[in-house]
């Protein structure tokens, strides 16, 4: 076997061993391995065409890999399929509820697929739930988005699933829902769920215990949010002035630039070694630049990520 | 002139007003950021702007025209690009080109030279005569960007066009949108990316319907007192969107 050890602690929840899948001449995921704890809430975090998907869809038994294994709350995702699909709960990218059965209706068709009713786990779901409650007749299709969302996860957890596992839940969803989508995330985790959820917003990242970040099929790097921050190791510096566009073109030409961002209000400039603030700041005045702000900062985790990415 | 002007511009169905009398108007050139909540009326106005979707009241002219009774004209002046809707995937990149070209009237000649223009510009010149549907996303998205802009519009609307893509794709996407914006061309663009609201020279935020914010970014982040545009958007669209 190649590569990295894997840790085989039968009390992990998810242990993924070198697991590949082909889509024709697409090698939508190649030879990934990771490990997540029980408990956890752990974010697989890429952009679209990462492989997020389809590594979803192999661990909640709706794929077969190519190669590698893995197993799900010490099930494999393989030879277990049956016992596997009773004990995780698993939220597809794409909206896939019955829009034209109620919130109530489709809640009980979910809950009484897997044996059981809503009354039984109600206490799981209610904190989401009340927020649907005044809508529980509306069809789920007439639904806004953000409602939506809370019914797909309500209906992921109707069987009180060991793993759940979430799809771009917040993909195309506003600021506002994100940030309330992941409150509702940290009080699941707080009642021992184990969560596996891919996302593309880099700044969710840091909601999560660990992360991977995935681009091409391919595991960029596993640790803690903090961990992936410190992975970048060059020189980097925010930077703003009166004409941005200007600024942009003129820190790209600059001797000292490894590269140049835009990162909301500020650019960030990576530079070689031993380039000063003091430096960057007199290239600018050269140039004509007006209100020019350069400070040293750490890297954030996209940052990191388009660092790995470069690589 | 002016790019974009709306006076009070309303729309109901039936009894659900979802955009409520919303002024604003966009200058020439400018890169105009049109924030809010999901549902809260970005697309209903949007595509009253585009000619698409007749007022109920109020006024508006895009590049000049009036979109009560020059809707026709508007779509001639326009670009537009979204996620979901932008090229088509059995086509090859060429096709794609001499399709959009041939829908806004270019003639031959203009046409060869800008697909030209447009390959080269975008070094896909190893897979011009490829499906689309086998380009990376990120290409696409350049590709769709360059194709709205192929009639040299006066303004382009661009509806969350970088979803979903990778961040340094998502920074070239940006640096496009800088480089059209550069050349005069007028940017009106939606996003839920928060950092990117701060790439615009203005930015409105809608709640229910109206605007309730529109300053450049650093005007609104001292006017709520906080230092990201996050910020200033939880504090104006938190509370109301799950009503």
């Amino acid at each position: 076997m190649t590569g990295q050890a894997v840790n085989n602690n039968p009390m992990d929840a998810i242990i993924i061993d070198h697991l590949s899948k082909a889509f024709g001449d697409t090698r939508a995921v190649q030879d990934v391995s990771l490990t997540v704890r029980e408990g956890e809430l752990f974010g697989l975090i890429g952009p679209d065409g990462a492989g997020k998907t389809t590594l979803f869809k192999m661990l909640v038994t709706l794929l077969l890999p190519d190669a590698g294994r893995a197993t799900v709350a010490g099930r494999d995702v393989v030879r277990d399929f049956r016992a596997l699909r009773t004990m995780v709960g698993y939220m597809p990218g794409r909206f896939s509820l019955y829009p034209d059965l109620s919130v109530e209706e489709n809640l009980s068709f979910f809950a009484t697929v897997f044996g059981t009713t809503i009354e039984v786990n109600y206490d799981l779901i209610r904190e989401i739930y009340v927020q649907l409650e005044p809508f529980k007749k509306r069809r789920a299709g007439a639904l806004s988005g953000g409602m939506k969302q809370k019914l797909a996860l309500c209906c992921a957890l109707i069987h009180k699933p060991a793993v759940l596992f979430l799809d771009e839940p917040t993909t195309g969803v506003d600021a506002v829902s994100r940030r309330e989508f992941w409150e509702m995330l940290q009080t699941l985790k707080k009642r021992g769920l184990t969560i596996l959820v891919s996302t593309p917003y880099m700044d969710e990242a840091g909601q999560c215990d660990r992360i991977a970040l995935m681009q091409n099929g391919r595991i960029l790097a596993i640790d803690t949010p903090e961990g992936v921050e410190h992975l970048f190791r060059k020189p980097l510096f925010a930077v703003k002035a009166s004409d941005t566009y200007q600024l942009i073109q003129d820190l790209r030409k600059a001797p000292f630039t490894v590269t140049c961002y835009a990162f909301g209000e500020f650019l960030h400039l990576t530079t070689k070694e031993g380039v000063s603030a003091a430096s960057i700041q007199q290239y600018l005045i050269e140039k004509q630049h007006s209100n020019v702000v350069i400070k040293p900062i750490e890297a954030g985790i996209e940052d990191s990520f388009m660092a790995l990415m470069e690589q | 002139m002016k790019a974009v002007v709306t006076n009070k511009l309303t729309k109901k169905f039936g009894d659900f007003v979802a955009t409520n009398e919303i002024t604003f108007d966009v200058a020439q050139g400018e890169i105009f950021g049109f924030l809010g909540a999901n549902g809260a009326g970005k697309t209903t106005a949007m595509r009253m702007l585009c000619g698409l979707l007749k007022p109920t009241s109020g006024e508006a002219t895009v590049a000049g025209f009036d979109v009560y009774k020059q809707s026709e004209q508007i779509k001639q002046v326009i670009g537009y690009m979204s996620q979901k809707f932008s090229l088509y995937d059995d086509l090859t990149v060429r096709e794609n080109i001499r399709f959009y070209g041939g829908i806004y009237g270019l003639n031959r000649t203009n046409l060869k030279a800008k697909s030209d223009a447009i390959i080269q510009q975008l070094g896909l010149g190893s897979v011009a005569d490829k499906l689309t549907v086998s380009l990376p996303l990120g290409w696409k998205q350049r590709l769709a960007f360059s194709v709205a802009l192929i009639h040299d519009p006066k303004v382009v609307f661009l509806d969350e066009p970088t979803g979903g893509v990778d961040p340094i794709t998502r920074r070239q996407f940006w640096d496009m949108i800088y480089e059209a914006a550069h050349r005069g061309t007028t940017i009106f663009v939606t996003t839920h990316y928060m950092d990117e609201a701060e790439y615009c020279n203005r930015v409105s935020i809608m709640v229910d319907g109206r605007i309730k914010a529109l300053d450049t970014p650093g005007a609104l982040k001292q006017q709520f007192g906080t230092d990201s545009m996050d910020g200033v958007f939880q504090i104006l669209a938190r509370g109301t969107s799950t009503k």
